[in-house]
């Protein structure tokens, strides 16, 4: 399924000609795998994982360091390049601005250049590095305004302040240079040249890691009232588990490079299915609420290099049997959950994981 | 119910410590404060005033956002910035550290963790190194052989075993929990009363965070430390230490039992702070009030110095915050703020009766 260079309309905001239909997924991930070529071996990043999101839909991708979540997402985009190399899958994407679905890893580069920014854009986590420091406000964001849309240079410059109308900063910081900015600041600033095509799908990439708690939360509830009147859909990569129960829609849970759980974040906070997921959710103290017993989770990840055969989390699980080392990890329904979308890469543990339950379900799966 | 509401008396001698209930105060701060001149005749008066304790076997955490200062308040108590006024006591005596021995001497007692794992370890060095290092500076009585064993057995202690496989590895082989338990051990190895760690598990990841916390924690009984825990996680503060000191451009703004400090905030900063963080109960939350609260302060100028620093973001200021910098004043025998606006800010603290101080349970 090829797309056409014609296929993708920039200008246009015309929404009447609508190929997806609703309920279909605006991006949907694959069966996608991405490998780092290395002087030793194939490092796996991303095995196999398959992830929708929908119009307006929040979801979080929550992960260890290492566990391929930022590979992911750019891998989807296409953003990485060697030694990284898209081993297979397929990342569909249908905007309302397009007639037919692309197929993101088959366009050629300059199908893929109009749709960049225009259709998916990232805020990067590091908005220090990721803005120049030699150009101010003005021209970093008329340069993006400029590469993507068109239009005379007074619009651009237009909608250069507009857009820092949109999150809250005064237009007077358009001659600002990124050093002259706090942090917060220049993290708007990111945000505001992700919006500034209109994109449908903004991918951010711990936009907040860096951040005091108390600008986080002006910054996320700042992203949350754009994403309520602009309507675009987020995928929120972060380490930070607790952030996701209060911001996202659905949480994916990801580990090694593979998926352990995907679910409405109601579902993931009181009825977790994999063992990663629910030893995740004990290991961060909380503020509120009676003082509980805080364990962590001992042990680190696999190496991915030549990860073991079976469940990734094995070594560090306190449920692991050694049936554990021969199941293929694939996300299946959680059975008890009345949700078909509540996914988990466990086969073996329930939802509250009663002990009795627990090894009535080990018996079954060893038949 | 205005002006004539409970007087609050600026915190003195009597504000007993959280901490203090664990053992001996080691280590004293009074006044200390710490000037930074940035040319053109500008100051930036990066610590004001701050005064605290530290007990055996206790835990204190410093809690602020970056720029408050408390990284400041580390380096100094580590002897590696002089102080522009105030004094250090360790042991009851005041510290000088005028030449090498004495800051040697200070140096074996008062420890430092660092944050970054990745960059407080010499690449070029083994974790043996490391370890060794303090034990020959600090501990030249001991013989090669004692080295090595206290080597393995501060490994041990730290739970990186086998020790000698781990004693023989280049940083560049550990993870990043693995490099930041070699630090404990360095930090230990000098035999020291007092650890200050400054965000010792902000670089690692959330799962291994608290494992960390519980290793030092455990450290923290057996060789009964002093322990400064500067963090900017005011949740992980709750967790882990007894008494919590937040600060604010400078100042330490309010202190108390980690508990009621964070249950029930006096200082609308530390009000702040806490509803700021994020709340897994609260499913949706942010959803629901979707960047419908205000934004507070953002653009506000810089107070004047001998205002209440928090006064430009504060809901609560009114004339006197912006002419006249309150002091600690104490709520109760443990708890002190310093806001002039209590009575409005925390009115169920300071309305007379021995107000919210029982929340420990």
């Amino acid at each position: 399924m090829k797309a056409e260079a014609g296929d993708l309309v920039p200008m246009s905001t015309d929404t009447t000609d609508q190929a997806r239909k609703p309920g279909d997924p605006l991006l949907s991930i694959r069966d996608l795998s991405v490998a780092y070529r290395t002087p030793a071996g194939d490092v796996h990043a991303v095995e196999h994982v398959s992830l929708d999101l929908h119009a307006g839909e929040i979801v979080g991708l929550v992960g260890e360091s290492g566990s391929g979540k930022s590979t992911l997402a750019y891998g989807a985009c296409r953003l990485l390049r060697a030694p990284a190399l898209i081993t297979g899958g397929s990342v569909r994407y249908q905007g309302r601005r397009m007639k037919h679905p692309a197929e993101i890893l088959q366009l050629s580069p300059e199908q893929l250049n109009s749709m960049r920014w225009r259709e998916i854009a990232i805020v990067f986590q590091s908005a220090m590095n990721a803005l120049n420091p030699v150009l101010n406000v003005r021209d970093q964001l008329t340069d993006v305004i400029h590469a993507h849309l068109q239009g005379s240079r007074a619009e651009a410059l237009q909608r250069a302040g507009s857009l820092l109308d949109l999150v809250g900063i005064p237009r007077a910081r358009l001659r600002s240079y990124p050093h002259e900015l706090s942090g917060g600041m220049r993290q708007r600033v990111m945000i505001a040249m992700a919006l500034a095509t209109e994109p449908e799908v903004v991918i951010m990439d711990e936009p907040t890691t860096a951040l005091d708690v108390v600008v986080q939360r002006e910054i996320l509830g700042q992203i949350l009232e754009l994403k309520n009147t602009l309507g675009f859909a987020i995928l929120f990569i972060t380490h930070d588990l607790s952030l996701l129960l209060e911001l996202a829609d659905r949480i994916a849970v990801m580990y090694a490079g593979q998926l352990m759980e995907v679910g409405t974040a109601s579902e993931v906070q009181n009825e977790p299915s994999h063992p990663y997921t629910k030893r995740l959710l004990r290991s961060f103290p909380s503020l509120r609420g009676p003082r509980r017993e805080l364990t962590g989770i001992p042990g680190t990840p696999p190496s991915l290099l030549d990860p073991p055969p079976g469940c990734p989390f094995l070594p560090r699980c306190t449920e692991g049997t050694e049936a554990c080392t021969r199941i293929d990890v694939t996300l299946a329904q959680v059975r008890t959950s009345p949700d078909p979308n509540h996914l988990t890469a466990c086969p073996f543990v329930l939802p509250d994981s009663s002990e009795a339950g627990t090894q009535a379900n080990i018996e079954e799966v060893r038949r | 119910m205005s002006s004539d509401a409970v007087e609050l008396q600026p915190a003195a001698g009597d504000l007993v410590s959280a901490a203090a209930a664990r053992g001996s105060l080691v280590l004293e701060v009074v006044g200390l404060s710490k000037d930074f001149k940035l040319g053109r005749g500008e100051v930036l008066h990066a610590v004001r005033d701050a005064s605290l304790g530290l007990y055996r076997g206790a835990v204190v955490a410093l809690v602020g956002e970056s720029g408050s200062g408390k990284s400041t308040v580390a380096r100094m108590l580590a002897g590696q910035e002089r102080p522009t006024a105030g004094t250090i006591s360790l042991n009851g005596k005041p510290v000088h550290l005028a030449n090498r021995q004495a800051f040697r001497r200070y140096k074996s007692e008062v420890q430092m963790v660092f944050q970054d794992p990745f960059a407080s370890l010499n690449p070029a060095h083994t974790v043996r190194y490391h370890i060794e290092r303090p034990l020959h500076l600090h501990r030249s009585s001991l013989s090669k052989e004692q080295v090595h064993k206290e080597a393995v057995s501060l490994m041990e202690q730290v739970r990186l075993t086998p020790a000698e496989t781990f004693l023989a590895k280049y940083p560049h082989e550990l993870s990043g929990g693995q490099r930041q338990r070699v630090s404990f051990a360095r930090g230990l190895a000098a035999e020291p009363s007092v650890l200050l760690a400054d965000e010792p598990v902000s670089m690692l990841d959330v799962s291994i965070r608290l494992e960390m916390l519980n290793l030092l924690d455990d450290l923290r009984k057996r060789f009964e430390l002093a322990m400064l825990y500067i963090t900017h996680d005011i949740a992980s503060a709750r967790f882990f230490a007894d008494e919590v000191l937040v600060m604010y451009a400078g100042q330490i703004v309010e202190r108390g039992p980690a508990e009621q400090v964070t249950q029930q905030p006096a200082h609308p900063y530390t009000q702040l702070l806490v509803s700021s963080a994020p709340d897994p109960d609260n499913l949706g939350g942010m959803l629901r009030d979707g960047g419908k609260r205000e934004r507070p302060g953002e653009s506000a100028g810089l107070p004047a110095t001998n205002a209440c620093q928090f006064s430009s973001r504060c809901p609560f200021a009114i004339d006197r915050c912006r002419a006249e910098a309150p002091p600690l004043l104490q709520i109760s025998s443990s708890r002190a703020a310093a806001c002039w606006r209590l009575d409005v800010a925390a009115p169920s603290l300071v309305s007379g009766e021995e107000g919210g101080g029982d929340l420990t349970s």
